[in-house]
């Protein structure tokens, strides 16, 4: 492991459980426990947990605070309540995708956001590029603070359980609630990665060993980065730096719901509206595969001999026993149940487009 | 630990090789499917070919790797596993048993002088660490 590599505050509980742990985004993670397929179906029967403190946490609050979000994002931050998150994007002056986040109202002038390991320094300096007042102040919390995903049919139970309050599991999709652990605030939101209902929570650092530890305890799996990319693989749920980037419009990767043309201007919104009138030259379709090779990121998508697109990610489906995958194909062939081929080294796997949804619904 | 069976001889690419009489069963080491993790899909080769020594014979597939097969005999193919294509986590958990890959009639017994015994290759895949 690389000295300069960053540790998250459950990093000794990764190596205690002989985690098998990779450089993600300059952060040591765990990819695997025990086994990735094992993992990810500990989440769809059971309650997985999984350590995401390596996403960024920033706080954006100040007199217009919601003025540099409504600009900066394509989502509609005024319309939040302060109980409410949102799923959107940060755009640039191309229409393209800066990032994809999660914006948490807390109140009228203050935002927590949830950034991509990744892209947390771009974004940070795209926003303070964007203020257009000093009053505006963005607060990097990643470090004082960790987050873990508790997810699967038995996890709000849990949650519930460990706070020793029934009254969250009455907490609406994208809502959120406020509890506490040790006498420290905890963040509770009903959000995940995974297509299962959970929970995802940012607590203190100091914290997270033992609220970690008591998810355990309760009879969670642990999962690492391998299980979590499968099972939103699974369920059609975009990565940054595979289905969507710098150059890729929301348009074509079908995430228009998470734009609001309504709410007046924000970064790039008159080429987004282009993109949209003139129809994308592309679309994000998913892909169900018939046998159990893996389309990767780049593999060329073919109709007979036309390449008609290439594969944004893929991977065996735990659930499914097969393979499945996203794709972005030539607009005038992305329709549902269009046969294809994705050529894999010297093979083709035959494969049928999807609409870019939970794939584990028929 | 990865399991080293006393019995079996060993490639530099991480297969292992049982002898019986004149037919070698062939499959990949506990430390080859440790270092994939789960695995996926197989592609073996069709029973006639003729193996050379060291040339590529198929691939293992695991959810975050592919990894070629190396021959560590020349002969040819007279079985596949087939019967695991659908339960390829078989290589993980009993990668010497219901593992196994292929069988291969040996032409040149010379080629096994130069195969490791399991003492030496326990050294080497430690040494060799991550490298299927």
């Amino acid at each position: 492991m690389s000295e300069d590599l960053l540790k998250t505050p459950l990093h000794a509980a990764h190596l205690k459980l002989k985690a098998r742990m990779v450089d993600f985004a300059g952060w040591d993670m765990p990819v695997m426990y025990t086994s990735i397929l094992e993992e990810a179906r500990s989440v769809r029967t059971g309650i997985g947990i999984f350590d995401i403190s390596h996403m960024g946490r920033i706080i954006v609050s100040g007199q217009g605070a919601t003025a540099l979000l409504q600009a900066a994002t394509s989502n509609d931050v005024a319309a939040l309540k302060f109980t409410q998150a949102q799923y959107s994007l940060i755009t640039n002056y191309e229409g393209g995708i800066v990032d994809d986040i999660i914006v948490y109202r807390e109140s009228d002038e203050s935002y927590l956001i949830v950034i991509n390991a990744s892209n947390a320094a771009k974004d940070i300096a795209w926003l303070h590029s964007l203020r257009q007042s000093d009053d505006v102040v963005i607060t990097d919390k990643s470090l004082e603070t960790a987050m873990i995903a508790v997810q699967g049919p038995s996890a709000p139970a849990a949650v519930a359980k460990l706070f020793g309050d029934d009254s969250i599991l009455d907490t609406p999709r994208f809502h959120y609630v406020r509890s506490e652990i040790n006498g420290h605030g905890v963040t509770l939101c009903r959000t995940g990665y995974t297509g299962e209902d959970g929970f995802e929570l940012i607590v203190l650092a100091t914290d997270a060993d033992a609220i970690w530890q008591s998810l355990l305890d309760a009879g969670a799996a642990p999962c690492g980065l391998g299980s979590r990319d499968a099972l939103r693989i699974e369920a059609g749920y975009p990565l940054y730096g595979h289905e969507i980037d710098d150059t890729t419009s929301p348009v074509g990767a079908l995430l228009m719901w998470a734009v609001s043309m309504e709410k007046g201007a924000f970064t790039g919104r008159d080429q987004i509206a282009e993109i949209r009138s003139n129809g994308p030259s592309r679309k994000l379709m998913g892909m169900v595969c018939k046998d159990r090779i893996q389309p990767r990121q780049g593999y060329t998508v073919y109709i007979g001999n036309e390449a008609v697109g290439a594969i944004t990610s893929g991977v065996f489906s735990p659930t499914l026993g097969h393979s499945v995958a996203m794709a972005y194909i030539d607009s005038k062939y992305a329709k549902s149940g269009v046969e294809v081929e994705v050529a894999i080294r010297d093979k083709r796997a035959a494969a049928t487009l999807r609409p870019k949804k939970n794939l584990l619904q028929p | 630990m990865a399991l080293v069976p006393a019995d079996l001889l060993y490639s530099q690419s991480h297969e292992w090789v049982k002898l019986d009489g004149n037919i070698a069963t062939i499959g990949i080491t506990d430390h080859a499917q440790a270092e994939l993790g789960d695995i996926t899909y197989l592609d073996l080769p069709e029973v006639g070919r003729m193996l050379q020594k060291d040339s590529q014979f198929g691939e293992v597939e695991s959810v975050k790797a592919v990894s070629e097969l190396f021959a560590p005999l020349t002969g040819e193919v007279i079985e596949t596993n087939t019967g695991i294509s659908d339960t390829t986590e078989l290589v993980n958990s009993d990668p010497y048993g219901e593992g196994w890959l292929i069988k291969v009639t040996v032409s040149n017994s010379f080629e096994l002088s130069v195969l490791l015994e399991a003492a030496d290759y326990e050294k080497f895949s430690e040494e060799d660490g991550g490298g299927h």
